[in-house]
C-alpha cells in the first residue's frame, strides 16, 4: 500500500489527513511515527511491510462474512456477552463443537453444535442456567453461519 | 472456443430479503418500488399466484394481506451489498469476470479444470453457501446462447439450476422452446414483428438468412443471428462502460408545494449524481432540472417544466453543480402547484483526465482546485457511511424524502441494523 508519510506532518492540513486517515484500512497500525527530515534517506524504507489489517484477520472471506448482534447472557462460557458482535463465516462448512448461529422455530439463535452424552446432536449453551436444545430429524433448523470471532467492548 | 456462462441471481431482491428471513422461504415475497409505488420483484410463490409485474401497491394491498403475502420497500443499500458479495465470490473462482448487471455477470470458463458444467455447479453451490443468494448457471458458445442456457437451467428443475449447452446432446431442441421475445437483444417490437413472419421462437430465427435479418433488424440483429448460431460477437467487457448522462430523481414521498423543499430535495440529487460523476472520474458540462405534478390526478392543476444550465467550466464539485441545478429550479418554479417529483440530469460528461480545454477556460488548475476535498469527502463517506458529511443544501429531515414503510434493516452496512441472534 502506497503511503505519503509528508500528509501525517502537515497537521494543518486536515483534508488531506481526514482523506487519509479514511482511505486506510479499518484497523491499521502504522509503522513508524517518526517524521523524516527531507532528503535524508530513511533506513526503515526497505523493511516498510504491509500494516496489520484486523479485517484480513477476523474476516479472510469477507464477501462470506456477516456481523450479527447477540442478544441474551446463554453463552457466557464461550466469551460472547449481551450486545457483542459476533462475526460469522458462512463460507465454512459448520462442524461439531463450533460455535453456530441457527435458524430454530423462527428465530436465530447462537450456540454450540455439540453432541450430548446419548450420541444426539445438540445445540448446546454455555452458561449452566440454560438446557441444551436437543436436534431429532423432526426439528425444522438450519445453520445459518459459523461464528469465527468475537468482538467484545472492555 | 470460449465458453462463457451467465451468473444469474434468482429472484435477486426477494433473496436478498430471505437471506436475513429464513422464515420467509417458500413463502410469497414482493419488493416494491421508491415510496412504496408499485411491484417491482416478485417470488416465484408471488408469480404463482398470478400477481402481475408492475401493479400499484395501493390496488393489490388488500389481495396481498389475504393471500399472505409479504411485502418489502426496496432495500438498495442491502441488495447493492449482496450483489458485491456475489460479484467478489465469482472474481475469486473465476479466471474473468463481467458484471453485467445488479444481479447477473457473464463468466468465461474456457478450459476450467474439471470441465464448465462440473465448476459451475460448485460454483453455484459456493455462492449460495457463502452469500445465501441461490443462482442459475447457464453455459453456451456466445454470451446470447449462455443467457439462452441460463434461462432454461432456471425454468426446467431437471436442470438443478445449471445447464449446458455447449455439450447438450439436442441443442437444437432448446432454441425451439426459447421464445423469440426471450433471446437476448430482441426488444419487444421487433419480437412483434418476427412473429408476423411467423418466427416463433430462437431456433426459427437462427434459420433465417444473413441479408434478411441486416436488411430488417440492422447490425445489432445480425449479431444475434450470428451469436445464436455460435459465432461470438459480443465481446467480454473488462469494467463498466462511463455513462454519458448521469440522472438522479425521485419521486416524493407526499407531494411537494414549497420552494425551499424543492431546493433541499435538488441539492439532496445534485449531492448522489456528483459522487456517480466522481465515481466514474468524469466531469459534467450541462446540468438540467426538471419538475413535474403527478399527471394521474385528474382535476389538479398540472404543470411541468425543465431547465438546462450550461456550466462555465466542466466539473464534478457538488456545490458548483447544487448552486447550478437550485438556481434551474429556482426560474422554474411555480406557485399553487403540488409537485410529484423533481431531478438533476448531468449531461455531456467527459473524463476529467481527457476534457476539452478551450482557449477561453480558466487555466487548467482551477478545474481541479475543489478535487482533493471532493475526495475527501468521498472517502469519509464511503468509510463511515453514506451522508456522513453533507451538505446544509441538503435540508436536515425534509417532508420531501422518500415514503419507505416496509423496509428491512440494512443488515450488512449499518451497525444499528445488524440481524439479532439470540444466547
Amino acid at each position: 500500500m502506497k503511503r505519503d508519510t509528508r500528509c501525517w506532518q502537515l497537521s494543518g492540513h486536515w483534508v488531506g489527513r481526514v482523506g487519509l486517515l479514511a482511505s486506510r484500512g479499518a484497523f491499521e497500525l502504522p509503522l513508524s511515527g517518526e517524521s523524516v527530515p527531507a532528503g535524508f534517506p530513511s533506513p526503515a524504507e526497505e523493511y516498510l511491510e504491509t500494516p496489520l489489517d484486523l479485517n484480513a484477520y477476523v474476516a479472510p472471506r469477507p464477501e462470506a462474512t456477516f456481523f450479527v448482534r447477540a442478544s441474551g447472557d446463554s453463552m457466557i462460557g464461550a466469551g460472547i456477552y449481551h450486545d457483542d458482535i459476533l462475526v460469522v463465516d458462512r463460507s465454512q462448512q459448520p462442524q461439531q463443537g463450533n460455535v453456530v448461529i441457527a435458524f430454530l422455530d423462527g428465530e436465530f439463535t447462537v450456540k454450540r453444535l455439540a453432541r450430548s452424552c446419548d450420541g444426539d446432536l445438540v445445540l448446546a449453551p454455555e452458561n449452566p442456567e440454560f438446557s441444551p436444545i436437543l436436534l431429532t430429524p423432526e426439528t425444522d433448523f438450519e445453520i445459518w453461519g459459523v461464528v469465527r470471532h468475537v468482538i467484545h467492548k472492555v | 472456443m470460449t465458453e462463457y456462462a451467465l451468473i444469474d441471481c434468482n429472484n435477486f431482491y426477494a433473496s436478498c430479503e430471505r437471506a436475513f428471513r429464513p422464515d420467509l422461504r417458500n413463502r410469497p415475497i414482493v419488493v416494491l418500488s421508491n415510496n412504496d409505488g408499485c411491484i417491482i420483484a416478485r417470488s416465484n410463490e408471488v408469480k404463482a399466484l398470478g400477481i402481475e409485474m408492475g401493479i400499484p401497491y395501493f390496488k393489490c394491498k388488500a389481495q396481498l394481506d389475504r393471500q399472505g403475502v409479504t411485502a418489502f420497500s426496496s432495500n438498495y443499500t442491502l441488495y447493492g451489498d449482496m450483489s458485491a458479495r456475489v460479484m467478489r465470490v465469482l472474481q475469486r473462482f473465476c479466471p474473468a469476470v463481467e458484471m453485467y448487471s445488479i444481479d447477473e455477470a457473464f463468466v468465461d470458463l474456457t478450459g476450467v479444470p474439471g470441465g464448465a458444467l462440473a465448476f459451475s455447479r460448485h460454483l453455484k453451490a459456493t455462492v449460495e453457501n457463502w452469500t445465501g443468494i441461490p443462482v442459475s448457471i447457464g453455459i453456451g458458445a456466445t454470451k446470447t446462447l449462455a443467457k439462452v442456457a441460463n434461462r432454461f437451467a432456471k425454468k426446467e428443475s431437471r436442470c438443478r439450476g445449471v445447464f449446458d449447452l455447449i455439450r447438450s446432446p439436442e441443442p437444437d431442441r432448446v432454441l425451439r422452446w426459447t421464445d423469440i421475445g426471450d433471446v437476448w437483444g430482441i426488444g419487444r417490437r421487433h419480437a412483434k414483428r418476427l412473429r408476423s413472419f411467423d418466427v416463433q421462437t430462437a431456433f426459427d430465427f437462427k434459420q433465417l438468412s444473413r441479408d434478411w435479418v441486416k436488411r430488417k433488424m440492422t447490425v445489432t440483429g445480425l449479431h444475434t443471428l450470428l451469436e445464436l448460431r455460435g459465432f461470438p460477437c459480443h465481446e467480454f467487457a473488462a469494467g463498466p462502460v462511463p455513462k454519458k448522462t448521469i440522472v438522479s430523481s425521485r419521486s416524493f414521498g407526499h407531494p411537494v408545494t414549497r420552494l425551499e423543499h424543492l431546493l433541499e430535495a435538488t441539492a439532496q440529487y445534485c449531492t448522489r449524481a456528483a459522487e456517480k460523476l466522481r465515481r466514474q472520474k468524469s466531469v459534467t458540462s450541462t446540468v438540467l432540472v426538471f419538475l413535474e405534478t403527478n399527471t394521474f390526478k385528474p382535476g389538479q392543476p398540472q404543470y411541468s417544466n425543465t431547465m438546462s444550465i450550461p456550466l462555465q467550466v466542466s466539473t464534478a464539485h457538488t456545490p458548483t453543480l447544487i448552486r447550478a441545478a437550485q438556481s434551474g429550479i429556482d426560474h422554474i418554479y411555480r406557485e399553487g402547484y403540488a409537485f410529484k417529483k423533481c431531478g438533476v440530469i448531468l449531461s455531456g460528461l467527459e473524463p476529467v483526465n481527457g476534457r476539452w480545454l478551450s482557449l477561453l477556460d480558466l487555466p487548467p488548475d482551477a478545474h481541479d482546485r475543489h478535487a482533493p476535498i471532493m475526495e475527501a469527502m468521498d472517502t469519509c463517506n464511503a468509510r463511515w457511511g453514506r451522508d456522513t458529511l453533507k451538505f446544509a443544501a441538503v435540508g436536515i429531515n425534509g417532508s420531501w424524502r422518500m415514503k419507505r414503510e416496509l423496509c428491512s434493516q440494512r443488515y450488512t452496512t449499518a451497525w444499528k441494523e445488524l440481524l439479532v441472534v439470540k444466547a
